[in-house]
């Protein structure tokens, strides 16, 4: 268990440093969900479900859905394609 | 007896002018509030030649950056300041974490009265299962109402800041490209959004009512159930489009959703602060531990931070997305 968890702790600070340093804002939001799905997991394991939850919906679902939505009405996804929002719960 | 006033007389006074302003006929801010539409700049020749100076002159001093000495330098440094800077301030931080007492244990300044009191008599004072809902819900259940009241304060900030106004909106035809544009994208007959969602929706739905209805009994609450829900509803709405949510859900259901849940938490939390404050018993039975209609007043908590926070999540979306529903 400890294993895991410092493998999800590593994850967390490569998806934080990459999140920043991404040139594209749309892979900055796609690893910024994945943060947040990181961070639910790591809530059970600190034994709080319900801010795994609430992690899991709230940053990982309408954030990333917002950002998305924003990101469009500014036109900085070039391929509009790629705009169309999936919510992951 | 009353003389019924003449409909003139009638405006003049506080009653008329109260009417008046209620029903939006007079604007408040006519001839109160200085408005008009900003005049569009003109250059005259000397102003055009002064600004051509000062662009030439800028780009010298600043911008020409290969040849300009002090610029070059100060950005050099700048770099090795903020790198600095960052460093420094890693190190306070984490000489800072490492004099905090170590996690867990029992010497610790937060293992104190306060901690002891609710969990030895949590469950007998509250009658919720789940120390944390009796926790945020009872005995800190005003900093829950000032929460729920932030999160609506803030959906009227987006209301205000993006709300498309129609009827003023001025050029109408720009706003209706915008919305064919938007709509363009919006999938209309997407098979496999649309079969997921006709699958999923339904478990998501039922699982946040459970998280919101069993919040005093296990993880969960109204905040995750209602974030749950208004997921939920976020992906309903891309599936099926806005016609099919306009059905049940439009912003005077949020408006009276809201209001009546922050309503119904206020009155709630005035009656138990009220009899607590005076050591008064009150009616409301905590029920047996463990039941569904137990813990007093959670449930009904519970149920109204849900409703306002999936409100509040669903609005912001269509906010985002659209400007006014």
């Amino acid at each position: 268990m400890t294993i895991f968890t410092c493998i999800l702790l590593v994850f967390l600070v490569v998806c934080a440093i990459a999140a920043s340093l991404s040139k594209k804002l749309l892979n900055t939001i796609l690893i910024f969900m994945s943060y947040s799905l990181i961070m639910s997991i790591i809530w059970v394991l600190l034994e709080s479900p319900d801010l795994a939850i609430t992690e899991a919906a709230v940053g990982a679902g309408v954030t990333t859905v917002l950002f998305l939505v924003t990101l469009k009405k500014i036109n900085a996804i070039i391929k509009k394609e790629d705009s169309r929002e999936e919510t992951d719960e | 007896m009353s003389k019924r006033l003449s409909e003139e007389e009638y405006q003049k006074t506080f009653s008329g002018k109260f009417r008046r302003w209620l029903s939006g006929e007079k604007d408040p801010f006519l001839g109160e509030v200085e408005m008009r539409r900003q005049e569009v700049r003109r250059e005259s020749e000397a102003e055009e030649r002064q600004r051509e100076q000062d662009e030439k002159l800028l780009k010298e001093r600043v911008y020409d950056l290969e040849h300009n000495f002090e610029v070059r330098t100060f950005q050099k440094v700048y770099r090795v300041f903020s790198v600095l800077f960052c460093i420094f301030l890693v190190v306070l931080l984490l000489v800072a974490v490492s004099d905090l007492p170590h996690f867990g244990h029992a010497e610790n300044p937060v293992n104190n009265e306060v901690a002891e009191r609710y969990i030895e008599k949590g469950l007998q004072e509250t009658g919720a299962v789940n120390i944390v809902t009796g926790m945020i819900l009872d005995y800190r259940a005003f900093d829950t109402l000032g929460e729920s009241h932030v999160l609506f304060i803030a959906t009227c900030t987006v209301l205000i800041l993006l709300r498309r106004d129609r009827k003023k909106g001025g050029d109408t035809g720009e706003a209706e490209k915008e919305d064919v544009s938007d709509r363009l994208y919006e999938p209309k007959n997407d098979v496999i959004l649309q079969t997921v969602a006709k699958i999923l929706v339904p478990p998501v739905f039922l699982f946040g009512i459970y998280i919101i209805l069993a919040g005093h009994l296990g993880p969960g609450g109204g905040f995750s159930g209602g974030a749950v829900i208004g997921a939920g509803l976020i992906l309903y709405l891309n599936a099926f489009g806005f016609a099919r949510t306009e059905k049940f859900f439009t912003a005077r259901t949020y408006r009276r959703m809201s209001f009546g849940a922050l309503a119904c938490y206020s009155l709630a939390k005035s009656y138990s602060f009220y009899t607590g404050a005076n050591g008064i018993e009150s009616v409301i039975p905590l029920g047996t531990p463990g039941a569904i209609l137990s813990s007093g007043l959670i449930l009904l908590l519970n149920i109204c931070v849900g409703v306002v926070v999936a409100g509040t999540m669903y609005t912001f979306y269509v906010m985002f997305r659209k400007g006014d529903y």
